[in-house]
């Protein structure tokens, strides 16, 4: 029970995009197509969930057992960047239609820093490693959601006369806004 | 000579090149921690120290780091340097620290000091590459006071805990939230544009104006001539 109410706070209570800001650079980035923005939320899922699992590890197993807690950002930043190009080494083996599908936008996600912050704050709140894999899977269905959910939007908002000075980022970033609001409806769900 | 181009590489990033307003970088503080202008004067000053400190380093070793691991390399020294300022804010300053939470070690993933490293200390000598990033350090602190100031201006009536506004006023919450830091973040942003997008035309009707009057000249002269 515990783990759900962590993966629906995860996913919509506490969305990380918009009520942590974590991933705001794809979000506003690659959010013009829905297609496009699918594929780099469920790309972005993986990889939580895989950070979540390692850095879990790393952590807990490693630089706790050995005093190291001072040198957990450079471990994970290494970790993560080292992972996300193993994942993308691992689906171009697997699945070419997959790798084509995410090619582009595997990279980016190493700056996106909900993977940071999902590790960080694994740390912060003393997950345990089950507690650890739904809070990543959460995240990333959180993330999946608001950027596709903005991606529908952008779509529409591509046929409304939009003034000069909002085009592009203001008026993205107000969407964002008037996003979070509604998202802030879900807070009394726990 | 030189001076002046020294002087143009330090205000480029508090203007023309602001990393907030003009290239959209380091968004996720800029939004998260600007709830009151100290919160954002913290987040600056820490990310400023970091994006100097690294950015003298990576300028002093840029011969030295092979051009295939140079971002591991950049992140690495980033890392450390935002380890230093973590641990010191946890000592000096608890509160703050815990107020600011996941999003000092944050700035490890800041595209601010990234993209300065690689856009600019990687290709320029310490001095330069030190002038430019506390320009940009600058442009990033000018840019979250202002933020943190609005929003604590309309959200709680006060800025730098200093009541401002009287006490009939009431506040709106929504400014504190998530949702007011995207709409006062893309105000500002509009605001930007709609003066840079006045500027341009000022210029161009000043140019259109010069060319007529060029035009006139020579009409004119033409005609003295025949």
């Amino acid at each position: 029970m515990e783990v759900i109410l962590i993966f629906i706070s995860a996913a919509i209570i506490n969305n990380f995009v918009l009520s942590y800001f974590l991933g705001i650079c794809p979000f506003i980035g690659v959010s013009n197509k829905i297609s496009s923005a699918f594929s780099m939320g469920i790309a972005t899922t993986f990889v939580l969930t895989v950070t979540a699992i390692v850095s879990w590890l790393i952590y807990f197993m490693i630089l706790l057992p050995f005093k190291l807690e001072f040198l957990q950002y450079v471990a994970f930043i290494l970790v993560i960047a080292s992972l996300v190009q193993l994942v993308e080494m691992v689906i171009k083996k697997v699945s070419q239609p997959l790798y084509r599908a995410l090619g582009i936008f595997l990279p980016l996600i190493t700056t996106n820093c909900a993977i940071l912050g999902l590790a960080l704050f694994i740390v912060l709140r003393n997950y345990s490693f089950i507690e650890s894999i739904f809070f990543g899977l959460g995240a990333g269905t959180g993330f999946t959601m608001a950027i596709t959910i903005m991606a529908g939007i952008r779509e529409e908002l591509e046929l409304a006369n939009v003034p000069d000075a909002f085009k592009g980022a203001p008026i993205t970033l107000i969407v964002a806004g008037i996003l979070a609001l509604a998202f802030m409806g879900f807070s009394g769900l726990l | 000579m030189i001076r002046i181009s020294y002087w143009r590489e330090f205000v480029k990033g508090i203007l023309d090149q602001n990393p907030t307003f003009r290239q959209l970088l380091g968004t996720c503080p800029t939004l998260a921690v600007t709830v009151s202008a100290v919160n954002g004067i913290a987040m600056a000053l820490a990310t400023s120290f970091v994006l100097v400190f690294s950015s003298v380093i990576i300028s002093m070793i840029r011969k030295l780091i092979p051009s295939q691991v140079r971002i591991a390399s950049y992140i690495v020294i980033i890392a450390s340097f935002v380890t230093i300022v973590d641990l010191v804010m946890k000592a000096r300053f608890p509160e703050l620290s815990k107020e600011l939470g996941p999003y000092i070690p944050l700035i490890v993933v800041n595209c601010i000091i990234l993209g300065r490293a690689e856009a600019f200390s990687s290709k320029n000598t310490i001095f330069r590459s030190f002038l430019d990033a506390l320009g940009n350090g600058t442009g990033f602190l000018l840019a979250l006071t202002l933020i943190g100031s609005i929003r604590e201006l309309i959200g709680s009536g006060k800025i730098f805990n200093f009541g401002i506004l009287p006490a009939e006023f009431n506040p709106w919450l929504v400014m504190i939230l998530p949702a007011g830091a995207f709409i006062t973040y893309g105000l500002l942003l509009a605001s930007i544009n709609q003066i840079s997008i006045r500027k341009k035309r000022i210029k161009k009707e000043k140019m259109i104006e010069e060319i007529i009057g060029k035009k006139k000249e020579s009409v004119l002269l033409s005609e003295v001539a025949s």
